[in-house]
């Protein structure tokens, strides 16, 4: 097949957005293998335990998005600065050297799985905390790709036209790759530990990531909609203010209890209430811009209808819109404050959050990426939904937003019984556990698993046969 | 956008310069707070432990001391007590060496092992497992609770030892631990690892911690 991209920085793209899919794929079977082990424990016991599964599908989960991140940053910067990236050379190697490392990694989890208590496990084995559980090597090759992928910005940027959203995206991925070395040394002190690997986590998912899909909603708009750019990077940058203003002090919440003083309960507290509010104003952003910022296609000098160059990649945009709001926004602000999470902190509640807020902010959009990648790729004009991209978003959603509900009435039952009832022992754990609400959530948490992944399939079918669909309006057609 | 700015409200460079400042001051706030925080989780040191100073992460050498899990009046929560000594591992004289040497295999062997991905350490990690905050002071494991016959132990340090050597030879729940390979050496560790986590001031986390059980009688942890 012709691939109608004329810059190599987005065939790169089109690479990271392969490995992206894949890495989804594998996320989503270990998230069963794992579902499945809270249901029937003894499935894969002492083989592939729930530790292994659970480490895998969190690992391939960040792996994917930042995959999918790096691919639509060379996607959208040649079209941003009209110009090919520099040193696509060395990002291409770059792409091949992470692949291959990330590879290695992902079969040392599932091969050697555990190691040793000594330093040899850390630096090849795995490092054994969550999130970044990547072995010490493994962090040091990730540190040089990823400082490539941040000069090929710099440099790209500095050369050719520097727009607003590409000024935003520059200092976010600064800060984005700077703070991955807060996760990268060892101490005996476990809350010093916590305190700096929160660093990483939270700073990545609750600031730099959010201010990311600021920029893709406002690159998606102007390239699908033909929004003003003047109008949707205004409200990047107030978006910036806010996430930026209420997330890096929302940092708090993860300080109620780990051993740092008391004043971060106030802190945290009121900071991460403020957190939701510019994921309200990202839903107002990009709904309320579809509807007054459209531009119309013109064709012969005679207005036609609105603009809507990609159908199904626009519809993951919106569902972001909704899904940023609800899993970061309401779903975070659930357990948020010190009062209720004191008994709510490390219960199913948190796993919940994390499932929508995930998905929401940031799977949705990045498949909305995807879909552009493919309209550029097949040169295709005007992209429309076909059967399959309507089943894999309606699966999908519902899939996770049962799996949502499904574990916060699970936590629901778990945080009253094991937390206040009975006071957090292991014994009062075990009776959460057993609870009839608790099991019968964790059942319809499995059965919506499997709808979720019956999403993926039509997602990667359309992804690889869209093209071929008569719907879509090809380029000098 | 026209040359002539009709409001400060739709004008870029003016949300840009605010952008700026905002994260700017939000940014140096959270380095300064962060100077405070790691003084005062730094970790204690065998001197304080002597002089009965109290530290949020106290030094190593709390093995050789009994802590108890206390409501505090003045604070509204309970907050770990370091108390008198206690033998550990049938010793009360770890030296300042010798505890931080075993801290630092069992801090190690937490991560080795991967428990984070099954457990919650001071609430973080996977939900599959029991919280481990304070699950040296969990009366499951003293000596009115059952795990002390099942592993035919003396002493909790002792059952714990064995329970994490072969944890999936004692009947505990459906849902057992696996087998992680971990040495009789490892095992000393990650206990050490534990109870000195038990004395970490987790500022009330979790709340009520043990004031029930099904049998009614092995839920108090209070008291010296």
């Amino acid at each position: 097949m012709v691939n109608n991209l004329k810059f190599e920085s987005q065939k790169l793209a089109m690479n990271y957005f392969f490995v992206a899919a894949v890495l989804f794929g594998a996320q989503l079977l270990m998230g069963l293998i794992a579902a499945t082990q809270f249901l029937y424990p003894s499935f894969l016991f002492e083989i592939f335990d729930f530790s292994v599964a659970r480490m895998v599908h969190i690992n391939a989960l960040i792996v994917w998005l930042l995959y999918a991140m790096i691919g639509s940053v060379y996607y959208l910067l040649p079209e941003e600065t009209g110009i090919e990236t520099v040193g696509i050379k060395l990002a291409k190697l770059g792409f091949y050297v992470l692949t291959a490392a990330v590879t290695v990694v992902v079969l040392v989890y599932i091969l050697v799985q555990v190691g040793p208590a000594t330093e040899s496990t850390i630096w090849l084995i795995n490092e054994g905390r969550e999130y970044i559980e990547a072995p010490r090597w493994a962090d040091i090759g990730i540190v040089v790709v990823v400082l490539v992928f941040v000069y090929n910005l710099f440099a790209t940027a500095l050369k050719g036209k520097q727009t607003g959203i590409i000024t935003v995206l520059m200092a976010d991925v600064l800060a984005l790759a700077g703070l991955y070395l807060a996760g990268m040394f060892f101490t005996d002190n476990i809350s010093m530990d916590q305190y700096w690997w929160w660093w990483v986590i939270h700073l990545w998912v609750e600031a730099t990531w959010e201010v990311f899909v600021g920029c893709l909603a406002a690159y998606g708009l102007i390239k699908m909609i033909g929004a003003k750019r003047e109008v949707v990077e205004m409200w990047l940058w107030i978006e910036v203010s806010m996430l930026f203003g209420s997330g890096i002090l929302g940092m708090g919440h993860h300080y109620f209890w780990i051993g740092t003083p008391e004043y971060w309960w106030e802190i945290g507290a009121l900071f991460s209430a403020l957190e939701p509010v510019p994921l309200v104003a990202m839903f107002v952003h990009v709904v309320y811009d579809w509807g007054k910022e459209t531009g119309v296609n013109v064709t012969n000098g005679v207005p036609k209808e609105k603009l809507m160059t990609n159908s199904p990649a626009f519809a993951w945009f919106v569902t972001n819109a909704f899904g940023n709001f609800l899993g970061a926004g309401v779903w975070g602000f659930f357990h948020t404050l010190p009062q209720v999470n004191i008994y709510t902190h490390g219960t199913q509640f948190t796993s919940a959050h994390a499932h929508l807020a995930f998905f929401g902010a940031y799977a949705t959009i990045l498949i909305g990426m995807i879909y552009i990648g493919i309209q550029g790729r097949h040169g295709i004009q005007t992209m429309r939904a076909t059967f399959d991209s309507k089943m894999a978003i309606s699966l999908l959603s519902i899939g996770i937003m049962g799996m949502t509900v499904a574990l916060t009435i699970a936590g629901y039952g778990q945080v009253l019984v094991e937390r206040a009832q009975m006071g957090a022992t292991w014994e009062a754990y075990f009776v959460s556990q057993d609870l009839v609400w608790f099991v019968q959530g964790l059942g319809w948490r499995l059965a919506m698993g499997v709808v979720t992944f019956i999403g993926f399939v039509y997602l990667i079918k359309d992804l690889l046969t869209t093209a071929k669909s008569p719907r879509h309006i090809r380029q000098g057609v | 956008m026209s040359k002539k700015t009709v409001s400060v409200w739709t004008s870029i460079p003016f949300w840009r310069r605010s952008a700026g400042w905002v994260t700017g001051f939000a940014a140096m706030l959270l380095i300064w707070l962060t100077f405070d925080s790691l003084g005062q989780i730094a970790m204690g040191t065998d001197e304080d432990l002597k002089n009965g100073i109290t530290k949020r992460v106290p030094g190593p050498t709390v093995i050789n001391y009994k802590i108890t899990y206390e409501m505090s009046e003045k604070r509204g929560h309970e907050v770990p007590v370091i108390g008198e000594k206690e033998k550990f591992f049938g010793r009360d004289d770890w030296s300042e060496e010798e505890a931080r040497e075993l801290l630092h295999l069992g801090k190690l062997g937490s991560q080795a092992k991967n428990c984070m991905n099954c457990h919650t350490l001071l609430g973080n990690g996977a939900y599959y497992a029991p919280d481990l905050t304070k699950s040296w002071l969990d009366p499951a494991w003293g000596p009115n609770g059952p795990y002390l016959a099942m592993t035919n132990s003396k002493t909790k340090e002792e059952a714990m030892s064995k329970f994490l050597q072969d944890p999936s030879t004692y009947p505990t729940h459906e849902r057992m631990m696996p087998d992680l390979g971990i040495t009789e050496k490892e095992a000393m560790g990650l206990v050490a690892f534990l109870k000195h986590m038990s004395s970490i001031d987790t500022n009330g986390f979790p709340r009520n911690f043990g004031r029930m059980s099904t049998d009614g009688v092995t839920g108090a942890i209070h008291g010296k």
